[in-house]
């Protein structure tokens, strides 16, 4: 029973922290061709993730792991219902990574734009099914003892759609901010400028998910039941407003630590709401998927439990101590003088 | 075509697709980390131009490996959603432990080599390129043991309506898992040893580059023969194994149809699947299959006759992608040795013809690796997991042809571009050489000092 639960933090935490990592990534591709003004400044946009993307994206693949090794029938259920989601996301995430690879190799100006899009779709089309997905899954999906009844259309429905608007809204905000922070001069200005204008939108999209999710969900539920954990969505608005605040003060990396935490406080708020179903039913909640009854062994999660307590503080420790030693702002020296920079 | 006809061709193609850059990463991983270790502990600054070049290249292929290898952790769970149900709790293990202990870790280091070269001292360049290959070689540990209990399933028990994990010691250190993770980095080793030694005797033919192309040459020539002698090796006590673990597999990768004492080794053999039985025999060698299989040259080896025809897997490409394979490295321990023979002192640029052939052998370990798959995986049919559960009963039961199809067919075209890319890039940068201009690299190296 604990385990099942420690697992079900864990999870959420996993999800949280992929998309605080790669969610900066996804708005800084989204942003490169909007941003820049010249080839060196496209450069420069995406080699400021250019050491760290790599490395963010795993922690995509420890969810997706951790969801087999410990809930295996929601693993099992939850990626072959969402077939075709899945798989255009798949496809988004192997371009966006070989056009960081391979953009600067070719020698030609149309194999660079035809890279940029790449790098567009491949970082726009992840982040918006990725929100349909959890928006469908707060819903519920359409399923009982016959399977699913849902098609990738049916997805696209309207709170779907806000979920997955709110999450392009959330890490187009996240890179502006990563850029502003990790660039110089006009490029730096010209990203807080834009910050200004991703913020209204992303505010104006937050109050309609939170109030859209009171109609189209059971996620408030649990927080009538525990009103303390509404201090976590409180979290999550108080973290949006810091980082209108810092960033109007010109102080970019609190405002993009405020961003971080708004992602992780948004997601946790999900995650509570959901507890302690995994893939909630909507046709009758006797089909839903729960931590309880699609986990593994406990034996199993003993084991995952020793492995991920061992391991992963590690990872995190030499993550950090990477993001330290590419802490300073990307220049342009930097990338004329580094034949290896992309 | 069925889903799960369709959804078999898929992961073929994912997999296959995936394991032609994976070997390359394996092999070339560890003779980066030893040019640069050679720069760092002898400042000879050949070994850091061999470093950036040969690293250019291992990126163009890395970057590929990386991407295709999530497609294959989603596809248990889009298309195989009953088999990933079924064992999920205990095939879920070691998938989970792979992207906690060894993908972090090459990807996170990966990006410290790339971007670092300014930012660290050189023994810390160095430690990042260890750390890659390190990673990259406990990430295969992890999948093969995860494939190799699908083989050889150990440590479970069938409770609740499915497999459960019993015994997480007896995953670990299952001889079928733990063998052919050796068997497949050391044929790695060979894939990268060959590449190597393919494009320096490209540059040796036209005289290009020549001291630095001779070191090259000679560095993947050792590391080569030492793998090659390692996989066949291994090859041969992991086929021991599988004649004790999975007898049907066996049988058809030998075409034995007939149970049989002190049974003899046909190097020639021609089988007709209808009439259960080979219409030519020659050129054999008594007790040597009994031998090969148990190290004992009178032990019974089972024949296919012994599983009814439902067990049994397709004969020939079981048959054929074996004899090509061992076939094969045999040639990789000719060829090597004689590379190592030729390629002491300067002898090696007289070898014209020598250089040619080895130009021309690049793919052969490429077609090697991937014969081994096909004899390892169609071999295991029609089992998904091996006497456990049918391949048919694993698929997913919410896809549809339709689907499957549309994905078979976007993975052919996605994957077929990229595989053109790719090889555009790597010939590109291949023929162009090491940077000669080596401003670039002294400051770097200035910098360090």
């Amino acid at each position: 029973m604990e385990y099942q639960i420690l697992w079900f933090v864990l999870w959420g935490l996993l999800w949280a922290i992929y998309f605080m990592l790669d969610g900066f990534d996804f708005g800084t591709g989204m942003l490169q061709r909007f941003l820049a003004r010249d080839n060196t400044e496209k450069r420069i946009i995406i080699n400021t993730i250019g050491p760290v993307w790599d490395g963010n994206e795993v922690w995509l693949i420890t969810a997706g792991g951790a969801t087999f090794a410990a809930f295996p029938t929601t693993y099992a259920l939850m990626f072959s219902y969402l077939y075709s989601a899945l798989l255009i996301i798949l496809f988004a995430l192997i371009i966006r990574g070989v056009a960081f690879e391979f953009r600067g190799k070719g020698g030609s100006t149309l194999w660079e734009q035809s890279w940029d899009a790449a790098i567009f779709f491949g970082s726009f089309i992840p982040p918006l099914l990725f929100g349909v997905a959890f928006g469908n899954i707060f819903q519920g999906l359409p399923m009982d003892g016959s399977g699913y009844h849902g098609t990738l259309l049916s997805l696209l429905n309207p709170y779907g759609i806000l979920t997955g608007v709110l999450f392009v809204l959330l890490f187009l905000q996240h890179g502006v901010l990563w850029l502003a922070m990790k660039t110089h001069g006009e490029l730096s200005l010209r990203a807080a400028r834009l910050s200004v204008r991703v913020w209204s939108g992303l505010l104006a999209a937050a109050v309609l998910f939170l109030i859209y999710t009171a109609f189209a969900t059971a996620l408030y539920r649990n927080f009538m039941d525990v009103p303390v954990w509404f201090a976590v969505p409180a979290a999550a608005v108080a973290s949006l407003l810091a980082v209108r605040i810092f960033s109007s003060a010109g102080s970019y990396s609190r405002a993009f630590f405020a961003s971080c935490s708004t992602i992780v406080m948004v997601i946790f708020t999900g995650i509570i709401g959901l507890y302690p179903n995994l893939l909630p039913s909507s046709i009758d909640p006797a089909y839903s998927l729960t931590i309880f009854n699609s986990s593994s062994s406990i034996y199993t999660l003993k084991i995952m439990t020793a492995v991920v307590l061992l391991f992963v503080p590690v990872v995190i420790g030499y993550q950090i101590w990477i993001y330290r030693i590419f802490r300073a702002k990307v220049t342009p020296r930097d990338i004329e003088s580094s034949p290896e920079a992309y | 075509m069925d889903v799960v006809t369709l959804s078999r061709l898929q992961f073929a193609v994912t997999s296959m697709f995936h394991f032609i850059f994976v070997p390359l990463t394996l092999g070339l991983s560890l003779l980066l980390a030893y040019m640069e270790s050679k720069y760092v502990s002898t400042g000879d600054v050949v070994w850091l131009r061999m470093t950036k070049f040969w690293g250019k290249l291992f990126l163009i292929n890395f970057t590929l490996g990386v991407v295709t290898g999530i497609t294959l952790e989603f596809q248990f769970g889009m298309n195989w959603a009953e088999y990933s149900r079924y064992v999920g709790d205990i095939f879920g293990a070691p998938l989970a432990i792979e992207s906690t202990v060894a993908f972090f870790l090459e990807s996170s280091f990966i990006g410290l080599w790339v971007f670092g070269w300014n930012k660290v001292s050189r023994k810390v360049h160095a430690l990042s390129i260890w750390l890659v290959a390190l990673a990259t070689n406990l990430s295969g540990l992890w999948i093969l043991l995860a494939n190799g209990w699908m083989q050889h399933p150990v440590g479970y028990v069938i409770r609740n309506g499915r497999a459960e994990m019993t015994d997480f010691m007896a995953l670990l250190s299952n001889p079928y898992g733990l063998l052919k993770f050796f068997h497949t980095i050391f044929s790695g080793y060979v894939v990268a040893a060959f590449f190597v030694m393919g494009i320096s005797a490209w540059h040796l033919l036209r005289k290009a580059n020549q001291d630095f192309f001779r070191r090259s040459f000679r560095v993947a020539a050792t590391f080569g023969l030492v793998s090659a002698l390692l996989v066949f090796l291994v090859g041969d006590f992991h086929a021991a194994n599988v004649a004790g673990t999975q007898p049907a597999k066996f049988a058809a990768m030998e075409a034995v149809w007939e149970t049989k004492e002190a049974a003899p080794y046909h190097f020639m053999l021609i089988p007709d699947v209808e009439k259960e039985r080979n219409t030519v025999e020659a050129i054999s060698v008594p007790k040597l299959l009994s031998f090969l299989a148990f190290h004992d040259g009178n032990a019974v080896v089972r024949g296919l006759k012994e599983f009814p025809k439902g067990d049994r897997p397709p004969v020939l490409p079981v048959l054929a992608g074996f004899r090509g394979m061992a076939g094969l490295g045999m040639l990789f321990m000719l060829l090597t040795f004689m590379a190592v023979i030729l390629s002491r002192k300067e002898r090696i640029d007289r070898s014209r013809f020598f250089l040619r052939i080895m130009l021309y052998a690049l793919p052969l370990p490429y077609i090697a690796t991937q014969l081994g798959w096909i004899v390892a995986e169609v071999g295991r049919q029609p089992w998904i997991v091996y006497n456990v559960l049918r391949t048919a009963d694993g698929v997913s039961r919410s896809i549809s042809v339709p689907q499957v199809i549309a994905s078979l067919t976007g993975f052919t075209l996605l994957y077929g571009l990229l595989a053109l890319v790719d090889l555009y890039l790597l010939v590109k940068f291949a023929r162009k050489g090491p940077d000669n201009d080596l401003s670039s690299i002294v400051r770097t190296a200035r910098q360090e000092v």
